[in-house]
This record gives C-alpha cells, sequence and structure tokens, in this order.
C-alpha cells in the first residue's frame, strides 16, 4: 500500500522539534531569572491568551460557531478555581456585604485540581447552554451565547453568599508560574493536535464545511457540535482559572464582552481553523495590547511632549480588526498549520530568491 | 398594586417597550435583507443621543433643531458604516460580516470614549414635557405620552413606505433573492444604503427620546438597549416591522412589570430579555410574526 | 426482471405524499426496488424527484406514507422518521444534484469522513492514542481503506489535494467514493451525468454498472440524459408534478404516450 504521507523526514522533524523544545525551555528558564515581573507577567498571558484563544478557535473556526460567550465561561473557571484555593480564613475575612454561604469556607483544593474543576465547570456550563442554542444554528447562536454570558455575569454579581458580589475577590494565592502556564499550553497543543489530525478532526471540519452532506455521511451534527462547543468550554474555564489565578485579584466586571472580543482578535489575527494561527495571534495580540499602553501614556519625544489619550489603545485595537477582516480575511495562518517540511521549503525558496537577485 | 400605579408602569413599559422596538426596527430590516447582525446598531443609537445632547445642552439650540441635527447625523454614520466596513463583505462568508460588524461597534465606542470621555453627562429635560398632570387620577408627564405616540406614528410612516412605494418594492424583493432582484436592474446597494439609512434615522429618535427619558448620555448606553432591541426583534420574528414593534413592546412589559410585582428580582432586570429569547427559540424559533426560511438542499 | 414483488426489495415507497403549507410536492408515490437493480427515477423539472430523495434520506418527513428499507434479505426498519444520520447508518448513501463536498478538505478527508459512521474509537481515545493502540490502528486502518477506495475510483492522485480544486468529473467521482466509504447497500444518485460531455456520460454507464457488481449495491438514479437512463436502468419510474404516471423497462417508458405527453406537451403525442 503506498500511503501518502505529509511527514518527508520524520527523524529530522523530530529532532527539529526536541531542538525547537529544548531552545524554548531554556529561554523560558532564562526570562524567569533575568526579566522583571512585568514582563514575566506578559510572557506568562501570551500562554493563557493562547490557551483562550485555542478554544475558542476550536468552537469558532474548525466547528463553524459563531459564540460570543467566552468570557462567561471563563468567568466561571476563575471563580471556581479561586473558590478553591481561597484558604478557609481568607474567605471568611472577605465577605462583607453578605455572609458566606456556610459550606463554602470548608472546601479546599489544590491548585491542579482546582484547574480541572474550573474546566469540567466551565464544560458543565457549556454542555447544557449549547443543547438548547445549537438546535437553532446560525447567527441566533452569537447574541444567544452573549446573552448567557451576560446571563452568568448578573448571576455572580448577584450570588453574594457564594460569589462575594460586586466587590469579587482578592488575594488569590498565585501558582501560576512561566512553567504552569506554558505547561497547560503545551497540554492543550498536544491534545488538540491530535484532535484535529484524528477522524473527528476530519468530522468537525466537514460539519462546518457542509452541514446537509455531513448529515447525509452519517455524521450526527448536532452531537457533533455539543461536543465541541463543551470541549471549547472546557479549555475557556482552564484559560480563565490560570487568568484570574495570574492576576489575583477577580470581579465580575473583569468578564465584559470585551474580553471575548480580544480573544475574537486572536482568533481572526491568526487564521480561523489554524492551531499555529491561535498560537501566533496570541503572540501579537497580547504584545500589541501592552504596547498600545504607550499611546494613553504621555510621551515626550526630544522637548516635545505629546499628550496621552486614555481610551486610544482600544480604538486602534477595533480598526486593526475591521481592516483585517476587510483586507486579509484569512489572518497569517489561514486554515494551514506550522510543520518543518512546509518551514524549510520556504526557507529554502527564500535562499534561493536571494541567491537569484 | 393599585391601579394608579399598575397604570404608571404600564405606561412606563409601553414606552421602554416602543423605544426598544423603534431600534429593533434597523435590526430587523438590516437582517431581512442582508441576514447581518449589524452589531453597529446600538451605538448608532448612542450617537443619536449625543448629537442632541450636543446640539441642545452644548449650543442651546433649540430641541427641535437638535433632533433634525441627531437625526441627519447618526443616518449619515450609519450609511459610512455601510459603505466602509459591510460593502467590500458582501460576497465574503458571513462570519467575516459578523466580526467587521462587532470590530465597528467596538470602534465607534470606543471613538466616543475618546472624544466625548467616558463620564456620563446630564441632560437638562424641557420643563414644558415634564410638567404633570393628572388623567382620571393617573399621574402623567407629557413626555410619557410622547415616546409610544411619536414612536408609532413612525412605524406606521415606515410600513406605508415599505408597503406602499417602489424603494419599499424593491427591499422586499432583495429579501427575498438578492441577486434576481440585481437582474432586475434595481440597484442593489443604493437600496440596502436606504435601508441603513432608515434603520439609523429610527434609531437616532429612539436616542433623542432616551436622553429625555432617562436624562443622561454616556459612551456605552447603546450596548444593552441594542442587545435587547435585536432580542426584540427575533422575539417578533426577524424581518417583521410589526414583529419588531411588537417584540419590542413585549420586552418593555417583561421588564417593567416583573419587576414592579417582584421588586427583588430588580437585579437581575437585564437577564430578562436574554431568558425570553432563549425561551421564544425554543417553543417558536421563527418569532411571533416571523417567516419560515428554508435550507435548500 | 419483475420489479413488482415486495420479497425480494431493498427499498420501498409506500403512498409516500409531501405538503408544504398546502403544495403538494410528492402525492401518494408507491415504489418498489429490487435487490441488486439499477433503476431510475425521471421526469420534467420540478416533479418532485429530488424532494423524493429527500423524503428517502431524512431530510423531510411525509405528510403521510412511509419508506421500508431491508437492508438483508430477512430484515427490514421503516426509515420514516429517522433523521438523515441515521438513514445513512442503515445503509442508504447518497450524492447531491449541485456537489456538495466539503471543499476546505482534501480528497482523503472527504472520504474519511464517510468512514467515521462505523468507526468505534471515539474522540478521546484519538486523543490518547498512546493508551488505546486499538484506536489508534483503527484510525490507520481508515486512512488506508480510505486511500484504497480512492485507488479503485482512479482518484489516488488527488488524495491530498483540497477536494475543491478537482476537476469537476472527479468531483463527482470523489462524491461517490465518500458515499461508498459509508458502507452502504443502496446508493441514490442525484443526476450523476449533468454537466458531462457525451463521451463521459458514455463512461458513466459502466462505472455505475461497475459500482453495482463491486460494492454490491442496489442503486437509484434521477437523470435528465434519457441515453444515460435508458442505457443503465432495468426499470424506470416518472413522475410529473409529484405523480407517478408510468413505470416499467426503458423500452415500455420510450413508448408510452403518458410520459412524452409529460415531457413535450399535448401536440407532441399527437405528431407521433
Amino acid at each position: 500500500m503506498s500511503q501518502p504521507s505529509e511527514n518527508k523526514n520524520p527523524a529530522r522533524n523530530k529532532a527539529m522539534t526536541l531542538i525547537a523544545l529544548a531552545l524554548f525551555v531554556s529561554f523560558l528558564w532564562w526570562a524567569q531569572s533575568h526579566l522583571d515581573g512585568y514582563k514575566i507577567r506578559i510572557i506568562n498571558l501570551i500562554a493563557i491568551n493562547a490557551i483562550l484563544g485555542l478554544s475558542l478557535n476550536l468552537i469558532y473556526g474548525m466547528a463553524g460557531m459563531f459564540s460570543l460567550g467566552h468570557a462567561g465561561f471563563m468567568a466561571i473557571g476563575a471563580y471556581v478555581s479561586a473558590l478553591l484555593i481561597l484558604t478557609p480564613e481568607q474567605k471568611v475575612a472577605m465577605w462583607i456585604l453578605d455572609p458566606i454561604a456556610p459550606w463554602l469556607p470548608g472546601i479546599h483544593a489544590p491548585f491542579i485540581v482546582s484547574l480541572i474543576a474550573a474546566g469540567l465547570f466551565a464544560a458543565l456550563f457549556g454542555c447544557l447552554i449549547a443543547m438548547p442554542v445549537l438546535r437553532l444554528g446560525g447567527d441566533y447562536l452569537g447574541i444567544a451565547t452573549l446573552g448567557f454570558s451576560e446571563i452568568i455575569r448578573i448571576l455572580i454579581t448577584n450570588l453574594t453568599p457564594i460569589t462575594n458580589g460586586p466587590l469579587g475577590l482578592k488575594g488569590i494565592p498565585s501558582h501560576t508560574s512561566l512553567w504552569m502556564s506554558y505547561g497547560c499550553l503545551l497540554v492543550v497543543l498536544i491534545c488538540m493536535t491530535r484532535l484535529m489530525r484524528s477522524n473527528f478532526g476530519n468530522v468537525l471540519r466537514a460539519v462546518r464545511d457542509d452541514e446537509i452532506a455531513a448529515k447525509t455521511m452519517g455524521v450526527n451534527t448536532f452531537s457533533t457540535r455539543v461536543l465541541a462547543f463543551t470541549m471549547g468550554c472546557f479549555g475557556a474555564g482552564v484559560g480563565g482559572a490560570l487568568m484570574g489565578n495570574l492576576i489575583t485579584t477577580i470581579d465580575p466586571k473583569m468578564f465584559m464582552i470585551t474580553q471575548t472580543y480580544s480573544l475574537l482578535m486572536i482568533v481572526v489575527v491568526g487564521g480561523l481553523g489554524s492551531i499555529t494561527g491561535s498560537v501566533v495571534g496570541s503572540v501579537l495580540v497580547t504584545t500589541m495590547l501592552e504596547w498600545l499602553r504607550f499611546v494613553e501614556n504621555p510621551v515626550t519625544v526630544g522637548s516635545i511632549q505629546i499628550p496621552g489619550v486614555p481610551g486610544m489603545r482600544m480604538v486602534i485595537f477595533s480598526v486593526l480588526l475591521i481592516v483585517i477582516i476587510i483586507f486579509r480575511r484569512d489572518g497569517i495562518m489561514g486554515m494551514n498549520e506550522f510543520s518543518w517540511d512546509r518551514f524549510f521549503s520556504f526557507c529554502g525558496r527564500a535562499l534561493k530568491e536571494r541567491g537569484a537577485s | 398594586m393599585e391601579l394608579n400605579m399598575f397604570m404608571q408602569h404600564f405606561i412606563n413599559a409601553l414606552g421602554l417597550g416602543s423605544l426598544y422596538g423603534l431600534i429593533a426596527i434597523g435590526y430587523t430590516m438590516v437582517y431581512g435583507i442582508l441576514r447581518l447582525i449589524n452589531f453597529a446598531h446600538g451605538d448608532i443609537f448612542m450617537l443619536g443621543a449625543y448629537f442632541v445632547f450636543f446640539a441642545t445642552i452644548q449650543y442651546k439650540l433649540p430641541w427641535a433643531l437638535g433632533l433634525i441635527i441627531a437625526v441627519a447625523g447618526a443616518t449619515l454614520c450609519g450609511l459610512l458604516v455601510d459603505r466602509i466596513a459591510y460593502r467590500p463583505l458582501r460576497d465574503a462568508p458571513r462570519i467575516s460580516a459578523l466580526i467587521s460588524a462587532i470590530g465597528v461597534s467596538f470602534f465607534i465606542e470606543n471613538i466616543s470614549i475618546v472624544i466625548f470621555s467616558g463620564m456620563p453627562r446630564p441632560v437638562v429635560q424641557p420643563p414644558a414635557l415634564m410638567r404633570a398632570f393628572s388623567l382620571g387620577g393617573v399621574r402623567l408627564v407629557p413626555l410619557g405620552i410622547m415616546v409610544p405616540v411619536i414612536s408609532f406614528v413612525l412605524v406606521g410612516a415606515l410600513l406605508w413606505m415599505v408597503y406602499r412605494t417602489k424603494p419599499g418594492l424593491a427591499m422586499r424583493s432583495i429579501s427575498h433573492d438578492i441577486e434576481t432582484t440585481r437582474l432586475m436592474g434595481v440597484s442593489v446597494d443604493r437600496i440596502i444604503a436606504l435601508t441603513f439609512a432608515i434603520g439609523s434615522a429610527l434609531a437616532a429618535v429612539a436616542g433623542v427620546m432616551w436622553a429625555l427619558r432617562y436624562p443622561r448620555v454616556e459612551p456605552l448606553m447603546g450596548i444593552m438597549p441594542g442587545f435587547k432591541a435585536f432580542i426584540a426583534a427575533v422575539f417578533g420574528g426577524i424581518g417583521s416591522i410589526p414583529g419588531a414593534m411588537l417584540g419590542g413592546i413585549s420586552l418593555g412589559f417583561v421588564e417593567i412589570m416583573s419587576v414592579a410585582f417582584f421588586p427583588d428580582l430588580s437585579g437581575f432586570r437585564d437577564a430578562f430579555a436574554f431568558i425570553l429569547l432563549i425561551a421564544i427559540l425554543l417553543i417558536k424559533p421563527t418569532g411571533l410574526m416571523g417567516e419560515k426560511l428554508e435550507d435548500k438542499i | 426482471m419483475t420489479p413488482t414483488k415486495s420479497g425480494d426489495a431493498i427499498l420501498s415507497l409506500n403512498g409516500v405524499t409531501l405538503r408544504f403549507s398546502g403544495l403538494v410536492a410528492v402525492s401518494g408515490v408507491t415504489m418498489s426496488i429490487p435487490r441488486g437493480s439499477i433503476v431510475g427515477l425521471i421526469g420534467p423539472n420540478g416533479a418532485g424527484k429530488t424532494t423524493a430523495f429527500n423524503v428517502i434520506t431524512g431530510f423531510y418527513k411525509p405528510t403521510s406514507g412511509y419508506v421500508e428499507f431491508s437492508r438483508a434479505p430477512s430484515e427490514s426498519v421503516r426509515l420514516t422518521g429517522l433523521p438523515p444520520h441515521k438513514v445513512c447508518k442503515a445503509g442508504i448513501a447518497r450524492t447531491f444534484q449541485n456537489i456538495r463536498l466539503f471543499n476546505n478538505g482534501t480528497a482523503m478527508q472527504n472520504v474519511m469522513v464517510g468512514a467515521h459512521l462505523r468507526q468505534r474509537g471515539t474522540w478521546w481515545m484519538n486523543m490518547f492514542s498512546y493508551a488505546f493502540p486499538a484506536a489508534a490502528r483503527e484510525e490507520r486502518e481508515i486512512a488506508s481503506g480510505a486511500y484504497s477506495l480512492l485507488e479503485r475510483l482512479g482518484l489516488e492522485k488527488y488524495a491530498d489535494s483540497p477536494a475543491s480544486s478537482l476537476p469537476y468529473g472527479a468531483q463527482r467521482r470523489l462524491e461517490i467514493a465518500r458515499a461508498l466509504a459509508t458502507k452502504p447497500s443502496f446508493l441514490l444518485l442525484d443526476e450523476p451525468a449533468a454537466g458531462m460531455n457525451p463521451q463521459e456520460s458514455a463512461e458513466l454507464l459502466d462505472f455505475i454498472r461497475r459500482l453495482r457488481d463491486e460494492f454490491s449495491l442496489s442503486i437509484l438514479l434521477i437523470e435528465h440524459d434519457m441515453k444515460v437512463v435508458m442505457g443503465v436502468c432495468e426499470h424506470i419510474w416518472v413522475l410529473d408534478q409529484g405523480e407517478l404516471i408510468a413505470d416499467g423497462a426503458p423500452n415500455e417508458i420510450k413508448a408510452n404516450p403518458r410520459v412524452i405527453e409529460a415531457y413535450l406537451g399535448k401536440e407532441a403525442v399527437a405528431h407521433a
């Protein structure tokens, strides 16, 4: 049997992957000891945003569901994790508006367990929401998921005995190190790549490309969509938990629709349907959002003082989103993935062109 | 509950509902024609409120002139949005147009924060509109009556336009089959622009009345009414103008009456609309007055 | 071959009627398709042929009547009320009039989607395939099975090409390959010769017969190209305005005045 194979040179590729991984690990090790807290925080944020972007991309790019509810599922994850790792004394001291629910201070778990619980809770809510809403399909899904995300926020604000209401949770013990966030990202990347390379990945893309044809081929499109949505929510829960832990303070206002928009930007910039794209998108968007803070601060060029414009960051951000979607709809990667073969043939061509000119 | 109290809530609900309805018309018309959720519509409504605020409060122009400026300004903005962000994507996958719509909405909100500042600003209500009078024992202000009356007159005029004039005919035919309509020699882009203009003008009127009713303006004031109006449009049956009005009024009543009867629920008020949306989609996905859209196999 | 005995029928429609808000699309259609045969459903445009396909494959639920399917001689299931994916699982596959491939996927991926239906391994097994060697083996078997299916239909050179980049004729064959990957015993072809030149449609006759023999199928096809229909079908049903107006062997249909009238109008019959 002559099988077509994408992998032209498996031994070389494996070696390259190991070398790249080793280089990256030593970079993290160097960053850990040499960079200041602010920079380390941004590098952490890149990994967390990549996890969140990947989980949104699974729903949005791979399965073709227009969901705007990611912030809500992040909120669930962040709260579940934070409530599990806060110590009983911290919890008792924090609730001012309303007395804390009596069973809550006793519940406590290590960080890793809290991450998994965060993912599972978000997935559970996601599944419950997906069941009625995915029957509709199409555009209503966007507005319905957005609605759910708002309802979750309203619930968190009002269920004071459990969530401490609008005051939020403070002093969450921090466990998010570079190793933790990049370790999580690696696990997510491996799982997702394997998933999308398996036949289930083919089925998911088929449902996105042509639902009617997929049904005819024996695919239960409804349960496939619910499953993909639930998996995406799991990722959102884990990502939300990591983010809350990185910042150590969470409140309902953190999880507004703006949060979903920046994830959307990551996915669109990288390329809808590309795993590589979401990671690249996270690097670009996260650093850009930080870099754009300069626009909002006053800048002195020589002797001229340019006053900062508060809010300008988001203006530039939204203009970029529109420009990308109009002029380069496929983002950076389109639906393609990184592979060493592609990388080397690209380098080869670039070198040849250089030699020719 | 006393009858007097109830009547006040009733008028209140009718007013809020007809404002939702006016905004919803813009959503329903654009969706009916382009199958696009115009996320920026709620922000056009906000701009309408700001325009009237600057005209009357800042520059002391009379309210009638302010209204005209608000309608003209918002219409222009609506047309620009269509021209810049939506028209280049007519042939693109629908998801691209949706992302563009989100981008535009986000842009208008943030540029407004930059230009107008994020602080809410109070609107001074004209005293003539707030002079209370009593009708059969129910205390009313002229504004409370004016809002639903103006809304209904506008909807009547719009229905006449859509069902009795040539551009209206073109609109209805585009919503059935855009390609065939193009072949019939109708300038589709111009009719779509007209649709955006009408929707934006109605949103601006709603914005002006909203600014008068809840006397203040702020850059993010369009988000929630925008979402709720879209839900009203879906509830009434997307694509149907009377449906949008009916949906808006139903939503107004649900919000006002549930808080009136169960004051404990006031914290959850913003959630009602979304619960209503899920309920209608499960029970009657085409909405109260909508037509069924068939998938072609 | 006499197609009337219901005992050896693989698929039978019993008084199937479908109304769309007052409009009758298909009315009282009864037909029974013998196991192992190639049969045709013809009729003028808008006669309700594709609608009949959609009823069989579960996209529409008939207003009255039912469809019965017997994969093996001794067993029989009622398809009416089953959703499309269950109809496919029961053993019926189809193609579409306007080709519906998964355009972003390669030819291989398109065929593999068809094989998913009978795949036992689940997504989480494939995610952790080190722990589930049986599932991993099954994945490899599906890939090699898909490739050999492409080979049998002469599509192997397109295995890694995006489906949308294939030439038209190859896209039609790929749609059939994808349908075959679901391991059907009954295949519905909706205008397989559409867009083909005379030589291609001549080759199609052999191709359809080969499909029936190699994959032990029964085939029902809708077709406008009369050369194809008359050349390959053993029995033909004629639909006009939702009603069956005739059925019989190709020669009988050619001579049937009602069929000529439906296609060409009343004057044509007078002249004939």
